[in-house]
């Protein structure tokens, strides 16, 4: 016998009203991980689809010398420079303390090549990064596979007058076109696209690259820190983010994020004064049997303890129920508000670590006053016999 | 000693005890008696620790009660007091076993040793088979000794009782007086409250009440029968 036992038969006599209490607690619970769950799904979409927004921040070497451009950006001269990028720097974005949010790095070689006695750009890729870089390409044809295949730009079909399959030479080697890019109104469509290796092996710059395409992939991560950790990993480069591409979208999704703090600040508001309401009324109704307690030589902290033992096995039990309700609930409602929430219900044990943690403090500070008010019972009123 | 206890019921002060003082001697049973309002159990509650007099000390053991904190006045109480209630007072969720262990339950003692005090005593009040049932499956003498059993449970030197036996047969009433009575021969102090004239032939002393003041403290009665003889008439003891 000891006060946890005290604590736990009295819950078992009161089933109906400790039921009632749970599902009150819980339903606020399951709100709350309802809009966080519903919350980071959408999150979670939007990063994806901030991809098909193309890079967010370009890598070019540091040059006063400025004798191209690419996708509007200024992209140093090819012998020019006085500083260069080389391939290898690609691994040193990838180790930046904010790695994890670095989804695509896309390096390019930029360099003019005659084919067919026509001046063309030609810029050597990874196909797999730019691929998934350039969500909206639609490709006649399909991706290369071999390493003397390429794509070329719909300008530069009509310039050439090249099919798919047709073959062409660049410094005397020779390629096929594997796809034929769809006009896409920009600099692309004018553009032969060859793998990287290739290229800087034709034009004679092993390693080198002209400008590196950077998707980061995080729909509120600091890209000034993303570009300012970038800069101090390559000294050579000069790192701009174009921010104007995702910033539209983050605000609207950060309103929705403030709106579902704001639903759970009043449901946790009203969830409080149930436990409250709910514990008040159970310390009146044993006021008799408090009365004894404090008779027998409990002292006023034992009181205190007896309540908030019952609050803590409550909130617990309420916020383990939440959580579950709330994951269900998600399940539902997230799939109505995005295209892609099948993981959304996922266990998720920080989420439920937060829920039992929200349910208990809400269950122990709202059981505080009610708590306090039973200890300083005064044991005489409390028994009235005497 | 010097007892006051004064009531404020908002538009009046009530004068509930009005300067009350006498002694009670370790192993003695005492009753006290007198008609309804006239103070009786406003006095075993300053008797108790429970409830602050307006003046006047209560000492037990060279102890001034009513000088210490308010946590150090409940170890008092658990320590030097057992009570039992006119109700009962079991806590109607916890067994039998469990209602007598509570007086133990913020003690330092195993959990073996609360249970091992617990069934000695609930054999003492010949309860032993009953110690898992609720207190609403048993008698109201039965519970009454559930109420003796916790009461006794960590061996306090001083048992008041209010009323023990307002909600009990005569039959039981007299089982539970010789119970009480019983306790004094092991060293216990019994102090009752109680209206009934009947449970006088068991006590040692009285101290009669009236208006919140003390109008007797003795107890006539033939001087050679044992105070827990229930041979006796009651007739036979004035108070």
């Amino acid at each position: 016998m000891n006060l946890y036992n005290i604590s736990f038969n009295n819950l078992r006599r009161r089933k109906a009203k400790m039921v009632f209490l749970v599902l009150g607690l819980a339903i606020a619970i399951s709100t709350v991980v309802t809009l966080i769950t519903v919350s980071r799904a959408m999150n979670a979409e939007i990063a994806t689809s901030l991809d098909e927004y193309g890079a967010n921040i370009v890598i070019v070497p540091k040059s006063d010398d400025l004798s191209l451009t690419y996708g509007g950006m200024a992209v140093s001269g090819i012998s020019l420079g006085a500083h260069k990028i080389y391939e290898k720097d690609t691994e040193g974005i990838r180790s930046i303390k904010n790695a994890d949010n670095i989804k695509i790095v896309a390096p390019k070689l930029l360099n003019a090549a005659a084919i067919l006695q026509r001046n063309v750009l030609v810029v050597g890729v990874r196909f797999s990064d730019e691929l998934a870089l350039k969500k909206w390409w639609r490709l006649a044809g399909g991706r290369p596979t071999e390493k003397h295949e390429a794509i070329i730009g719909s300008e530069v079909q009509e310039k050439l007058q090249l099919g798919l399959r047709q073959s062409f030479e660049i410094e005397g080697e020779r390629f096929v076109v594997a796809a034929i890019l769809e006009p896409t109104g920009s600099q692309d469509d004018g553009i032969v696209f060859i793998d990287l290796k290739e290229a800087q092996r034709i034009f004679g710059k092993p390693g080198e690259l002209s400008l590196i395409e950077v998707a980061a992939l995080c729909y509120d991560c600091p890209i000034e820190e993303i570009v300012r950790q970038t800069s101090e990993k390559l000294p050579e480069a000069r790192v701009m983010a174009i921010r104007q591409t995702i910033e539209s979208k983050m605000e609207a999704m950060h309103r929705f994020e403030h709106f579902s703090y704001g639903i759970s600040a009043v449901v946790v508001l009203v969830a409080a004064l149930i436990v409250v309401t709910n514990m008040m009324s159970s310390v009146n109704e044993r006021t008799r049997e408090i009365g004894v307690f404090r008779a027998i030589g409990f002292r006023q902290k034992h009181i205190m303890k007896i309540i908030l033992i019952e609050a803590f096995l409550v909130s617990f039990v309420a916020g383990l129920a939440g959580y579950i309700i709330g994951l269900g609930v998600s399940k539902i409602v997230t799939p109505l508000l995005t295209t892609n929430g099948s993981d959304a219900s996922m266990m998720n044990p920080t989420l439920l670590g937060f829920s039992l943690a929200l349910a208990v403090f809400i269950g122990l500070a709202s059981s505080i006053y009610p708590a306090l008010k039973a200890a300083r019972l005064d044991p005489t009123v409390a028994l009235k016999a005497l | 000693m010097n007892l006051h206890k004064v009531y404020n019921t908002g538009r009046e002060r009530v004068h509930a005890l009005g300067g009350i003082s006498f002694e009670i001697s370790q192993g003695e049973f005492i009753a006290i008696i007198g008609p309804s309002g006239s103070g009786k159990s406003t006095l075993l509650a300053l008797l108790g620790g429970l409830s602050h007099p307006a003046e006047g000390k209560v000492i037990v053991d060279e102890i001034d009660v009513y000088s210490l904190p308010v946590e150090r006045l409940a170890d008092f109480r658990r320590e030097y007091l057992g009570f039992v209630f006119q109700s009962f007072q079991l806590i109607p969720y916890l067994t039998i076993i469990e209602n007598v262990m509570l007086p133990l339950a913020v003690s330092s003692l195993s959990r073996g040793e609360k249970r091992g005090m617990a069934r000695e005593i609930i054999e003492k009040v010949g309860l032993r088979s009953k110690e898992l049932r609720l207190p609403d499956e048993l008698s109201g003498g039965e519970q009454q000794r559930v109420a003796i059993a916790r009461a006794l449970v960590n061996q306090p030197p001083i048992v008041l009782a209010d009323e023990p036996t307002g909600n009990l047969d005569s039959a039981t009433s007299e089982e539970i007086m010789e119970l009480l009575g019983s306790l004094t021969a092991r060293g216990h102090t019994i102090v009752i409250v109680t209206h009934n004239p009947e449970n006088l032939k068991y006590v040692r002393r009285c101290i009669r009440l009236r208006d919140g003041t003390v109008r007797k403290s003795d107890l006539t009665r033939p001087t050679n029968v044992a105070a827990s003889s229930v041979a006796e008439r009651s007739s036979d003891y004035v108070c």
